[in-house]
């Protein structure tokens, strides 16, 4: 669907990107992530034909962004990241005009506009004026600017910066849904969201691609140990008790006090990433009549990967 | 073509629907009236004179006495009133980032010009629209020749014609609405009156510079006569600005 082959991008002397190689599948949610100024949206606006690419380029369903741009234009759907949108129209005015642009024949505008309000719940305020809406109901007026006209390629970029916490998981779920049937690609430095909703991540760090992978792939490359948390109800010496006996436990690669909080000691435990040891210790634990109140395994999350990856690199 | 129309009409509901258009064709109208009332309230005082002197009478002519100075005016309130119908076209836009987006639809950066550009020309022609009634209030009183109205009216045309061209350059390559209208201001002006010092720089540059001159090519159509090289001054003029905003456009695109 999407071919990035030595996608480069300078300002002057100053670095946007620099040889992006990566493709995109029909059907694939990708999620773009990295701090800001990385590179994100310098690339999604190579991609939309924005801006020409220093070197390198791109295939967006087969046509080139630079020798058959209209193509191109004709097929993404494109959420810029502050949402510019013309704010003295009406949502259905302003639907219209990017109906005409779009191209829309004339016969399809009405129920293709219908068909977007209905789908970005914009029913109530289609008469209303764009730049007195909410911010959570602007947001989908550019989202419903984007999947007019039902491009395959969908190309949103920070798609919920802004918003509030309820507006955002409605967002989410909206672009989920979305790619059900689209090829989307957006941009986040919002890690969880990229988790919840994409299947793919590409991880750019100073304009240079770190990492390509899905979430759980990358979760799993990274993981050098298992890390198990346990909490027991302090009593005397439990800590030291428990630390013996969890030490000698095999696959156990580490053991050490957590921190402590009123009436309860915790012990963070190491373990071998291919050996599953929870059983075991809980088992001995509890036959051993320690007062254990907890016990799991910490994930590595996306932030971690994340500055692991980004560190290692400016390291 | 029905993309251009689109960005056309967009931007003639922006000038209608919010008070922009009425508030210029209202001071336009406005200080156009005020010019049409003095000179004519003067012409009827020379025409009081003219009863007790008849020598006087053969001068007084309604196009050289009204028109021909009521139109001078009034280019001079195009000066002024369209920079601020123009500025706001593409910077404001640019400023926005409505642009960006508008510049990723499936459009032609000529398309989206060119439906601006129309949409300016447009409430223009409202407002030059609106002082046909003063030529009209004269022939109801008095026998006005039709024919250097109707060339006056193609010259002030187009010349507005190129001030917007000019307006719609200047909003190309800025995001700020007052540096695009005053540069439009002050290239217009200096086009206007580049002439006045034509009588003191020779013969051959004096001959460049009266070319150049709005006011000069103007002038012809005041007197009744179309030029060919008048109208071709002026559409000149319009299309280099459309083509230097397309220029700046696609340099906008490569540079940023």
């Amino acid at each position: 669907m999407i071919q990035v082959e030595n996608l480069t991008k300078y300002y002057g002397v100053t670095l946007g990107v620099k040889g992006l190689n990566f493709q995109v599948d029909t059907g694939e949610v990708l999620g773009f992530l990295g701090p800001n100024g990385a590179g994100k949206t310098t690339t999604m606006k190579m991609l939309t034909c924005y801006l020409p690419p220093t070197e390198g380029t791109a295939k967006v369903c087969g046509f080139d962004i630079l020798e058959q741009s209209m193509e191109v234009r004709k097929r993404i759907g494109y959420l810029p990241e502050r949402n510019p949108l013309y704010v003295d129209m009406t949502v259905e005015g302003y639907l219209d005009f990017v109906a005409h642009v779009k191209g829309v024949r004339p016969a399809a505008r009405r129920g293709e506009i219908d068909r977007e309000v209905e789908r970005c719940g914009l029913g109530a305020v289609r008469h209303r004026t764009i730049g007195k809406l909410s911010k959570g109901f602007q947001q989908r007026v550019g989202i419903a600017q984007a999947i007019l006209n039902d491009p395959e390629i969908l190309i949103l970029d920070e798609p919920t910066l802004g918003l509030d916490p309820k507006q955002i998981i409605e967002i989410r779920q909206l672009i989920r849904d979305l790619g059900r049937d689209k090829t989307v690609i957006l941009s986040s430095h919002i890690l969880p969201e990229v988790s919840q909703v994409c299947n793919r991540v590409i991880i750019i760090n100073r304009g240079e691609l770190v990492a390509v992978d899905t979430p759980d792939n990358l979760r799993s490359r990274l993981t050098t140990s298992t890390v198990l948390t346990v909490a027991l109800r302090d009593e005397a010496g439990v800590a030291a008790r428990a630390n013996a006996l969890a030490a000698n436990i095999s696959g156990v690669l580490h053991v050490k006090e957590g921190p402590s909080s009123p009436g309860v000691r915790t012990l963070v435990i190491e373990s071998a990433p291919d050996r599953d040891v929870r059983e075991e210790i809980a088992r001995t634990l509890v036959g051993e009549k320690l007062p254990l109140l907890e016990l799991y395994r910490e994930e590595l999350s996306l932030e971690d990967i994340f500055l692991q990856l980004v560190t290692e690199e400016v390291n | 073509m029905r993309k251009l129309g689109a960005i056309y009409r967009k931007e003639l509901e922006y000038y209608f629907q919010s008070i922009t258009a009425y508030v210029m064709i209202g001071v336009f109208l406005l200080l156009s009236g005020y010019f049409f009332y003095s000179i004519f309230r003067y012409y009827n005082y020379l025409s009081y004179q003219a009863g007790r002197e008849p020598s006087l009478a053969a001068s007084l002519n309604l196009i050289e006495g009204i028109m021909r100075p009521l139109m001078g005016n009034v280019s001079v309130v195009l000066l002024f009133t369209l920079p601020l119908l123009t500025m706001r076209l593409l910077a404001e836009e640019k400023k926005q980032g409505t642009f960006e987006l508008l510049l990723t639809y499936p459009v032609s950066d000529i398309e989206a010009i060119l439906g601006k550009y129309f949409a300016a020309l447009t409430v223009f022609a409202v407002m030059l629209g609106g002082t046909i009634l003063y030529p009209v209030m004269l022939a109801i009183y008095a026998n006005p020749e039709p024919g250097p109205l109707v060339t006056s009216y193609i010259g002030l045309f187009l010349m507005g014609m190129s001030f917007i061209a000019m307006g719609v350059f200047f909003s190309s390559i800025t995001s700020s609405q007052i540096v695009a209208g005053a540069a439009t201001f002050v290239v217009s002006l200096f086009f206007l009156i580049i002439g006045w010092v034509a009588p003191f720089v020779g013969p051959t540059l004096s001959k460049v510079i009266t070319q150049f001159s709005l006011l000069e090519h103007y002038d012809t159509f005041a007197k009744g006569i179309v030029d060919l090289g008048d109208i071709t001054f002026y559409l000149f003029l319009t299309v280099f600005f459309l083509f230097m905003t397309l220029r700046s456009l696609e340099s906008t695109h490569w540079r940023s």
